[in-house]
């Protein structure tokens, strides 16, 4: 089925960094549960929507995006009509620049798109849901722009939505992106529990009209330029999703999230419902189980070949465990190897790390250990 | 269409009724292999990794799955646009038209197909082997021949020679002498059914084969003796691997049981020579706290909860807990219940296994088309079947015939032995 809407992915944030994981890499394209990258969950939540013209605008070290996406493919969007479209963009000399300065260099393709929609998605959302369903709650309402937005139990940080009307109207947002600890006070004393899910719809025309605008003005940011100086102007509207959604912002829940997965309820959701996570095929082999290997509680991409003990932790591909090694509550990436007798507990390990024979790495549960990619130890 | 050097025929047609319940719903070579494969991966990569772009595929026998899974050829990089891969089926002529009357017969009807590709010469290959083989080497050893043929063939043990049809050959392993199953064979040189011809040569022997009511139109039989008697130089190619026809329920289960090895012969880990599937796209395999699995191959998408040991489980199977699976074949997407036994089986594709099942070749009671234990005693449950659960007794929900379970001892003894018994 067709959908009247495009897609668009945001990586043009420089704040969207994950220490130790996006030295090589937007965040986008960092290795997210055993075989993915975080880009694939957005991506094929919107081929699996019927969205089929999407564009990505990437402003850092896209090379391993690049490679990862290349003609869309396995994303069934190596198309005639529409299809996947990456923009390399950017920021000029003096360090200015942003996702409407991008738009508006790259305005031909918003023209010849023939979608009357845009949905807007950031590059750091672990999701698998339905836009179709966002667009008719955007067009039902007549809405300028919808917000997804999840709430929590808590306090939140990131974009929140602080004021809602009855009807759903968003009154008012903050971006408590530089704010720490917001202090109960006059300003700060609404809830802070509507986290922006860094989802949003808008039409192609307004889009374009705001990032004119906004550019013209010398602002470059969807949300703060655009839509939180823009509310007062504009109908916006709030959809709540109450389904698995996270922001990765953190190492330390990137950490939790990966072992989010390990829940069956998660793992089912996640995966299967609406549609399937595409991601690029690799042509691995089966997982092979050695005659050693006691694996408990994890996670296991293809390809790997076990011959020590893994107790809850989230392998990739090409992973190989040799005999005596132990790993407990780590994620380890593709084509690492954990030679004789060593022993890594919460850590992180990038890809084409080496942990020698015998060697020990230990993390903290709530502070993992990050190696970096390509790293002998 | 720009001429191609060498382009490659797959014989894809074959019933394999070895295989029985098996190869019921489709064709030997789309028979699940390896926790990840279908047969004719193997071959199709070989091609692909040998360099050789132009793939024919005869099929004939139950094509569903195998075109379906081929499709354009993408899996193996096969989607070209000069050469590729090419599903063909027999079709009607002009003049009526015939099924394949035999492998000599299924290449003298798409003569028109490789006519167009003006190749030089012509590899015919099986799409039922399981093996890693670069063809372009043969291709250079049956130039550097001068050769006419050139027949593939593998020493096999002097035990088994007299199984095979096995080729005499002299110092310079030119071909003297076909001896089909020989009681007393001369040599261990067992053809592997790859042949290397020269295209015109071959063209005009199909052409002759085709008038000659009493020849069966095989190359083994017909094509091959004949060359032979009329002097044409055909030389024998010595290869050296992994190769296994896998031909009946034993052989297609021991070769899977091979990959278990802790070197097998067969290196799937070998990036150099990667074999190339279809992807099911299904998640990291997640196995359980209570999970516990070794001396196996399991796929994506599974879900582990119980005990696996030196099997070989394919992609999206789900295992409930206190279930014992030991030396078995799991194909993709079934479902095993809770304190299921399963012992020296192959399970086919979305079979359901209801809780508390026992699978064995004792239960050798079950009457059932989809049921069947042959005689090394690997018992094969046929794909989509619903084995249900009354009691600790197992009912074929399809034919509803009951057996009785045997209880769990025996399995007990056998974990013991292999060294998995579970918690």
């Amino acid at each position: 089925m067709n959908i009247n809407a495009m897609g668009i992915i945001n990586l043009a944030d420089k704040n969207k960094i994950l220490k130790g994981l996006t030295v090589h890499r937007p965040l986008a394209a960092v290795p997210f549960g055993c075989r993915y990258r975080i880009i694939d969950f957005v991506l094929s939540s919107m081929v699996n929507s019927g969205i089929k013209n999407i564009g990505i605008f990437v402003e850092r070290k896209s090379r391993s995006l690049i490679d990862h996406l290349y003609s869309g493919k396995d994303w069934d969007l190596d198309r005639k009509r529409d299809g996947l479209f990456i923009f390399q963009c950017n920021s000029s000399e003096n360090g200015y620049g942003g996702f409407f300065k991008y738009l508006c260099e790259n305005l031909d393709y918003l023209y010849k798109s023939k979608q009357e929609y845009v949905v807007i998605a950031e590059g750091n959302i672990i999701c698998n849901l339905n836009f179709a369903e966002i667009l008719d709650h955007h067009t039902k309402l007549n809405a300028d722009i919808t917000v997804v937005y999840k709430k929590y139990n808590s306090n939140v940080s990131g974009v929140v939505i602080t004021e809602l009307s009855d009807n759903g109207k968003v009154i008012d947002m903050l971006d408590l992106e530089r704010i720490l600890e917001p202090k109960a006070g006059r300003l700060f004393s609404r809830n802070l529990d509507k986290k922006a899910a860094g989802i949003y719809v808008i039409s192609k025309s307004l889009l374009i009209d705001l990032a004119q605008i906004c550019v013209a003005k010398g602002y470059y940011d969807f949300v703060k330029d655009g839509l939180i100086k823009n509310l007062s102007k504009l109908n916006v509207y709030a959809y709540r999703y109450d389904g698995y959604l996270v922001n990765i912002d953190s190492i330390k829940n990137y950490y939790r999230y990966n072992m989010d997965l390990l829940n069956q309820d998660i793992w089912k959701s996640l995966f299967f419902e609406p549609g399937l996570i595409y991601t690029k095929i690799q042509d691995g082999p089966p997982t092979k189980y050695m005659k050693n290997s006691d694996v408990k509680d994890s996670l296991i991409a293809n390809a790997c070949i076990i011959d020590g003990v893994v107790e809850n932790s989230i392998l990739f591909r090409r992973v190989k465990v040799h005999k005596g090694a132990l790993i407990k509550n780590s994620i380890i990436m593709q084509k690492t190897e954990i030679e004789q007798n060593a022993i890594v507990e919460n850590v992180i390990l990038d890809k084409e790390v080496k942990v020698t024979k015998g060697k020990k790495l230990i993390g903290e549960k709530n502070y993992p250990l990050v190696v970096g990619k390509g790293t002998v130890i | 269409m720009v001429k191609k050097e060498c382009i490659a025929m797959i014989l894809a047609g074959g019933q394999g009724s070895r295989l029985g319940i098996l190869t019921q719903k489709l064709a030997k070579p789309a028979v699940p292999f390896g926790g990840k494969y279908r047969i004719i991966d193997f071959v199709l990569s070989n091609c692909q990794n040998s360099g050789i772009d132009t793939v024919g595929v005869l099929t004939q026998y139950q094509p569903l799955t195998l075109n379906s899974y081929i499709g354009i050829g993408s899996a193996w990089d096969l989607d070209r646009k000069n050469g590729g891969v090419f599903l063909l089926p027999p079709y009607v002529k002009k003049k009526g038209g015939e099924w394949y009357k035999g492998t000599a017969n299924a290449i003298f009807q798409n003569i028109e197909f490789i006519d167009s590709y003006a190749p030089e010469y012509l590899l015919i290959l099986s799409g039922d082997h399981i093996y890693k083989m670069d063809y372009s080497k043969m291709l250079d050893f049956h130039k550097s021949k001068g050769a006419d043929v050139t027949i593939a063939v593998i020493r096999v043990p002097w035990s088994e020679a007299s199984r095979f049809g096995i080729l005499n050959v002299d110092d310079e392993d030119r071909i003297y002498e076909f001896e089909e199953k020989p009681k007393k064979p001369k040599s261990n040189l067992a053809s592997m059914g790859i042949y290397v011809f020269n295209w015109k040569l071959l063209k005009a022997y199909l052409q002759e084969d085709e008038q000659d009511a009493n020849s069966s139109h095989d190359f083994g039989k017909d094509i091959n003796p004949k060359m032979l008697k009329d002097n044409c130089k055909m030389y024998a190619y010595q290869f050296e691997g992994y190769w296994k026809d896998v031909g009946t329920v034993e052989s297609l289960w021991q070769a899977n049981m091979d990959l278990l090895e802790d070197a097998p012969q067969l290196d799937l880990y070998d990036t150099d020579w990667p074999i190339y599937s279809v992807n099911p796209n299904q998640p990291p395999q997640y196995l359980s706290p209570k999970a516990k699995v070794s001396r196996s191959l399991i796929s994506e998408g599974c879900v582990v909860n119980g005990t696996v040991v030196h099997s070989v489980i394919f992609s999206g199977v789900y295992i409930g807990e206190d279930t014992v699976i030991i030396d078995s074949i799991i194909m993709p997407n079934a479902r095993i219940g809770k304190d299921v036994k399963i012992n020296k089986a192959i399970i086919c594709e979305g079979v359901e296994v209801a809780d508390g099942c026992c699978i064995t070749s004792e239960n050798s009671n079950i009457r059932c088309e989809q049921y069947h234990v042959d005689e090394t005693g690997i018992c094969v449950i046929g794909s989509n079947v619903e084995l249900s659960n009354a009691l600790k007794e197992c009912v074929l929900s399809s034919r509803e015939r009951e057996f009785k379970s045997r209880d769990f001892e025996t399995l007990k003894a056998m974990l013991l032995r292999l060294g998995g018994l579970p918690t």
